[in-house]
């Protein structure tokens, strides 16, 4: 069995605001083993970049409350010290950001940022950390890198400047590779490249990827196993296999709904989940997607266990409808005008 | 960079010369804006005034007169030739005197205003929503709101010459080459009369530019690259914080170069180019005042020119053209 890196038990973020207490993420376990990519799906608000930045202690202020643990390598992270976390951060966990237009900082070179990266966790001089910049950049697929290392961030196009986070965040060999939706603000050409890049590095660096998207198109080509999160909360959990072809939670199937496809019969409008997300404040009782669940009925209203109901191991969904219901019913919502084909 | 560089000098020049035929209209459109009336005094002859009109130059008649005599001005300053209407004094010579004191006064006080606005600011940021930052705000608006004047009169007042406390000479001012320590000695109060108001204001300034820049996102990658604290603060929040300074301290420090001291100068009695410009206002000669004006706005634009070649230096993103 590989290497586990990476323990997760009912991770709770809260922050105090002055409307009320939010209740950001309330209860994520996973477990990550070195080699696989954990995928992390949700709309915006769902806790998914707030569970990612609290693992590299990126949400900590005097309004954040945590429960839970944080396990790297045995360690909790939430109980290492603010400066003991700067050890941590680059080091052992990489993460790359949502928007590369402004994750650089502008006023320096591209090479530059890198070599503060390598020179914060490593004693080399900087001809080395230089010539180790060079070579990730090469790695990331930069054309010309010995000489784009000395360009500005506004001289590189946004899939360059991702490719450039990328080789930031590996720059040390971290163990764990967390992307914060990598590729939401790139067009579709340069998404799959980035996908593709980021499959690629997880072997040749042995690390491992938590990938954090709202796009369930996106984290089929590269997680092996999916965590489906609402309001908060994790919904549903269970290999990639489990999560495409017996999804348990309506809300699932509401996403794999809304993914155009190609090898489906057209569809006049791609499927849409009604209504919006709750309010992190002021929670729905009972199971927090029920106000926009079409299937939702009398026992919704008490809040559903995160459990097994499928039999397949590792299968965890929250919901009360029963499995051979969910079964007849769900491709009404994935696959609109298919059943015959189901 | 040349190509700016000539441009700018370009338009340098045309906006000196706008200013000094501004000025000149101006005063001649203010009431009782004749000089020689005034130098002629309340029981002149009309032959009197005339008299002192073709003496002072100023006996030209309508628009094409007024620009002439507006030409003879710009000429006369130039060549270093122009006097004033009532005592004769040279005015080039005059300015020229000035500066070594209007020098001294604005560089220390610049240097103080910089240094503890700057301090300042970062403690406020960094200590934000606490007791210190609060303390901090309260004295700032202080500060930003104490009239030079009353300042600089009661800080003479108790702590220069038979004050009170005694610690400070009651104004005046000694060359820095006839003894540094009584150079400095002196300037101390006038120092800090002048900064007070800068040193609230710009703490103001960089405490909001910090707490906007702690939430840019790079910064929050420079928290993820594993960077110390102190690291991300100097090299990554500062840095960007700084840019709007750069331009609040390059105009400030030109319009007080250029003169704008006045009320610092007048209650230290220190004899710079802004007591020069209130003792012309006083007596409205215009010689004087058309110096002091043109060495004013030539600190002006040759500094916002500066401030915009400090701006390409800061951030790469900005061309110069």
């Amino acid at each position: 069995m590989a290497e586990r890196l990476l323990e997760v038990n009912d991770l709770k973020v809260r922050f105090a605001t002055e409307d009320g207490t939010v209740s950001a993420v309330d209860g994520i376990s996973m477990e990550l083993e070195r080699g696989k990519v954990i995928g992390i799906v949700g709309e915006s608000g769902s806790g998914k970049s707030v569970t990612a930045m609290t693992m590299m202690g990126l949400t900590r202020g005097v309004n954040a409350r945590f429960e839970g643990e944080v396990l790297y390598k045995g360690t909790d992270l939430l109980k290492v010290s603010d400066r003991g976390m700067q050890n941590y951060r680059g080091n052992e966990l990489g993460m790359i950001f949502q928007d590369p237009m402004t994750s650089l900082n502008p006023v320096y070179r591209i090479g530059e940022q890198i070599v503060e990266a390598i020179q914060a966790h490593e004693n080399v001089d900087k001809r080395t950390a230089r010539s180790r910049t060079v070579e990730l950049l090469r790695q990331v697929g930069i054309p010309n890198p010995e000489v784009r290392v000395d360009d500005y961030p506004h001289q590189f196009s946004g899939g360059m400047r991702q490719r450039a986070m990328i080789a930031m965040a590996l720059s040390c060999n971290p163990s764990i590779l967390i992307a914060d939706e990598p590729t939401t603000a790139l067009d579709v050409t340069i998404q799959a490249q980035i996908v593709e890049l980021i499959n690629r590095l997880k072997d040749d660096f042995n690390s491992a990827v938590i990938f954090i998207t709202h796009d369930l198109g996106v984290i089929a080509e590269i997680a092996d196993e999916i965590i489906v999160m609402y309001a908060g909360r994790v919904v549903e959990r269970g290999s990639k296999r489990d999560l495409f072809y017996d999804p348990q939670m309506p809300y699932t199937w509401g996403l794999l709904g809304s993914i155009p496809r190609l090898d489906r019969p057209r569809v006049e409008r791609l499927h849409t989940i009604e209504g919006s997300p709750p309010s992190l404040i002021n929670l729905p009782e009972g199971c927090k997607f029920r106000p926009r669940c079409p299937h939702a009925f009398e026992k919704c209203k008490q809040e559903p266990p995160l459990e097994n109901r499928v039999g397949t191991p590792g299968h965890l969904d929250r919901c009360w409808l029963d499995v051979e219901y969910k079964r007849a019913h769900r491709d009404e919502t994935i696959s609109p005008g298919s059943e015959a084909a189901a | 960079m040349v190509a700016f560089l000539i441009r700018r000098t370009f338009g340098m020049i045309t906006v000196l010369i706008a200013v000094s035929f501004i000025t000149y209209v101006i005063f001649f459109r203010i009431p009782d804006g004749n000089p020689a009336e005034r130098i002629a005094g309340r029981t002149a002859t009309q032959a009197n005034i005339k008299a002192i009109e073709v003496k002072l130059g100023l006996n030209h008649h309508g628009f094409t007169g007024l620009i002439q005599q507006w030409w003879d001005m710009m000429h006369q300053l130039l060549t270093g030739q122009l006097v004033s209407y009532y005592d004769g004094t040279n005015v080039v010579q005059q300015i020229k005197e000035g500066m070594p004191e209007t020098f001294s006064l604005c560089i220390g006080a610049a240097i103080i205003w910089l240094g503890f606005g700057v301090l300042v600011g970062i403690i406020s940021a960094v200590k934000a929503g606490r007791f210190s930052d609060k303390a901090i705000t309260a004295l700032a608006l202080v500060g930003i709101s104490l009239p030079v004047a009353w300042l600089g009169l009661l800080l003479r007042y108790f702590f220069g010459g038979e004050g009170h406390f005694s610690w400070f000479p009651d104004g005046g001012y000694v060359p820095l080459t006839t003894n540094p320590w009584q150079w400095f000695y002196h300037l101390l109060l006038p120092w800090f009369t002048l900064a007070i108001l800068f040193v609230g204001f710009y703490s103001r300034v960089l405490r909001s530019n910090i707490l906007d820049t702690i939430n840019e996102d790079f910064v929050r990658t420079a928290k993820a690259k594993g960077l110390s604290a102190r690291r991300i603060l100097v090299k990554h929040t500062l840095r960007a914080s700084l840019i709007p300074i750069v331009t609040l301290f390059g105009l400030d420090f030109a319009a007080v170069l250029g003169g704008g001291a006045i009320i610092t100068e007048t209650v230290y009695q220190i004899h710079g180019v802004g007591l020069y410009a209130e003792q012309s206002i006083t007596t409205q000669d215009l010689p004087p005042l058309m110096g002091v004006t043109l060495y004013g706005a030539a600190f002006i634009v040759v500094f916002s020119t500066l401030v915009d070649v400090a701006y390409a230096y800061l951030d790469p993103r900005i061309r110069l053209t």
